[in-house]
């Protein structure tokens, strides 16, 4: 071999596997982004693409396996599974969509007040966020299911609670340094108010972190959802939703039927699997490689 | 009260404390300083001096927890006595500042012509499209080629230079009569230093403008400035007319500040640094702030801090000015060679 064609085949395999290394980092966002849109228009559509009613009970049909009437299979009343799933998307979705969505906006608006104000209001609202902090999530769901009655919007609102510091905490770092930045003191000596900076400048310019934070949050809520349907604080029967459906399909793991629990959990991981590495792209896009 | 008598802007023996490491810290000892309209004052100072903080004083935007004994009046009217809505009065119609590092002092995800515009829109309510006409004709009037097309940019398309002329145009755009330049130029390259001082100056000349102008360069300060007024660690120790800074300034730091300029027409020559550090504005002890690193200083020096007192046309407040006592070391007459020779013996 000439050194011309070995150096021609060096740089072959150097140029081969720089694109791989690039396509890979690409690939695994790109299948990534196509899992969660699949299963979100799936929840979008299920009415339209669920073969069965999720709620149909068959009782000439009850733990079956694979079939082409049941594709996968059926559970302990005959219900059809993937029917179910389609179905249970929706409020498997729907639940930490909410808990994210709303953790975010009241996280975000208590962070940057915090930070913003400083001084007794930043201690105040910080040791309150510190107080939530301290109790786990499922604490508080217990807590609120007892007061209220175990439910999916109980669970939503519990959640949501638990999930504020976690977005508050981290917005609330940036949101100082942003607020020290010399383009906020510019501002004010443009004679513009607090609340104008802060509305159009400030939280702004915080949006990308937000929007990290909640993405990466998602996927972990949606297993907190799900946890909490499992043992019975969620959604209630005889509703369609993922964590309920482990939990329903449990006793048929051990009497040969595992079909329920199986595609149940693996609908759960495969999502949150996803949501996190989506999380982590963009947080890497949109934040420079930061966190 | 006529406008005629009263300065401008005025400073009455003005002090600040800040916050710092648990106690409330000197950081402008005493500030007295009037600007009449229409005049120029070149603030000079080394870093830390206080200038900048004399300037924020005049906006009202000093650090948080900081305490003002004194006082600053603008017109006439005090300002740390304002309340917000007056503050903000102030700042979108009276007073505007231009900072020492563009890039930082305006919000990069937003454009330029979005800068521009929101205090005259938001704060002074002008309607959208007149406010964009003013401010692309400020704009042209800066010297910015291409002002539509700039509008659209966003600040990390503009170079430094071009930036800056965007500030001053905002610090325009508010029709103020009194401008702050925070050492304007001192992050630009040195031609570009030249058009933005040129534009500075021009600016003043076309709307009677007050200037308030902190830098480090004495010969800049002279050149554009009226009047110069000297800062060190706190406390101003020396005004006078700029015209004669350079052969009567009386006070001995004054004097060591311009002996350390280099020569141009000296090859090689060793800079003379005032030896010694700046001391921070709390450091100072009870006498002379700047007694020790003053080679002319006594024991006077070291235990009463002298008072400004009246030296031919300025102040100057040193107990041993330059002109006043010809008998004491003259920094000037000091063969710089010798120093450099003793310094080596050691």
């Amino acid at each position: 071999m000439t050194s011309y064609q070995l150096a021609s085949v060096v740089g072959r395999r150097a140029r081969a596997a720089r694109l791989r290394r690039l396509l890979r980092g690409k690939l695994v966002l790109v299948a990534a982004g196509a899992v969660v849109a699949l299963v979100v228009l799936a929840a979008v559509f299920a009415p339209l693409i669920a073969p069965y009613d999720p709620n149909a009970v068959d009782p000439m049909a009850v733990s079956q396996g694979s079939s082409a009437a049941h594709w996968l299979g059926t559970d302990d009343t005959g219900r059809d599974i993937a029917s179910r799933l389609l179905h249970g998307a929706r409020p498997s979705l729907l639940a930490p969509l909410v808990v994210t969505v709303g953790a975010g906006l009241v996280g975000t608006a208590l962070a940057v007040a915090a930070a913003w104000l400083g001084g007794w209001w930043d201690r105040a609202i910080t040791a309150v966020l510190d107080v939530v902090f301290g109790f786990p999530g499922l604490v508080l769901a217990v807590v609120g299911a007892a007061v209220f009655g175990a439910g999916l919007k109980i669970a939503v609102l519990t959640l949501t609670i638990a999930y504020l510091p976690y977005v508050a905490r981290v917005v609330r770092g940036s949101a100082l340094k942003e607020r020290n930045l010399p383009y906020v003191a510019a501002l004010r000596m443009l004679g513009l108010g607090g609340g104008r900076i802060v509305l159009r400048h400030v939280v702004p310019n915080l949006l990308p972190l937000v929007l990290v934070q909640t993405a990466t949050a998602f996927g972990y809520t949606l297993l907190d959802v799900a946890a909490f349907s499992f043992i019975g604080l969620g959604a209630q029967p005889p509703t369609a939703e993922w964590g309920l459906m482990v939990a329903q399909g449990a006793p048929g793991i051990l009497a040969g039927a595992p079909q329920e629990s199986l595609y149940a959990g693996l609908a759960i991981v495969v999502f949150v699997v996803a949501c996190s590495l989506l999380g982590a792209g963009l947080s890497q896009r949109l934040t420079g490689g930061e966190r | 009260m006529t406008t005629a008598t009263v300065p401008l802007l005025e400073f009455d023996s003005l002090r600040v404390t800040l916050p710092l490491g648990g106690t409330q810290r000197t950081v402008i000892h005493r500030v007295d300083l009037a600007l009449a309209a229409g005049s120029a004052v070149g603030l000079v100072g080394e870093s830390g001096s206080g200038k900048s903080l004399t300037a924020r004083s005049v906006l009202g935007l000093l650090p948080e927890g900081a305490r003002i004994e004194g006082d600053v009046r603008f017109d006439g009217a005090s300002v740390p006595a304002m309340r917000q809505a007056e503050l903000r009065t102030l700042r979108s119609r009276h007073a505007a500042m231009v900072f020492q590092d563009p890039r930082t002092h305006i919000n990069p995800l937003r454009t330029v012509g979005d800068f521009l515009t929101e205090a005259l829109v938001s704060v002074r309510r002008e309607p959208r499209a007149q406010a964009e006409a003013k401010v692309v004709a400020l704009l042209r009037e800066v010297h910015v080629a291409d002002a539509e097309r700039r509008m659209r940019q966003r600040p990390s398309e503009l170079s430094g230079g071009l930036l800056q002329r965007v500030m001053i145009a905002s610090a325009l755009a508010v029709e103020p009569r009194l401008l702050l330049a925070d050492e304007p130029t001192t992050a630009l390259d040195v031609t570009t230093q030249a058009e933005v001082m040129a534009i500075i100056d021009e600016a003043r000349e076309n709307r009677g403008l007050t200037l308030l102008f902190i830098t480090h360069d004495l010969a800049l300060a002279a050149a554009v400035c009226d009047r110069i007024a000297v800062m060190y660690a706190g406390h101003l120790v020396e005004e006078l007319p700029a015209r004669r800074l350079v052969g009567d300034a009386a006070h001995r730091y004054t004097r060591a500040l311009l002996a350390s300029r280099p020569d141009p027409t000296v090859p090689d020559a060793r800079l003379r640094a005032v030896d010694g550090r700046p001391l921070s504005a709390f450091e100072a002890g009870p006498g002379c702030p700047f007694a020790p690193r003053c080679a002319a200083a006594q024991e006077l020096c070291h235990r009463e801090r002298p008072e400004p007192r009246a030296v031919a046309d300025g102040r100057a407040a040193c107990h041993f000015p330059h002109a006043v006592d010809p008998q004491a070391v003259d920094l000037d007459a000091v063969d710089p060679h010798a120093a450099d020779t003793e310094r080596t013996a050691r």
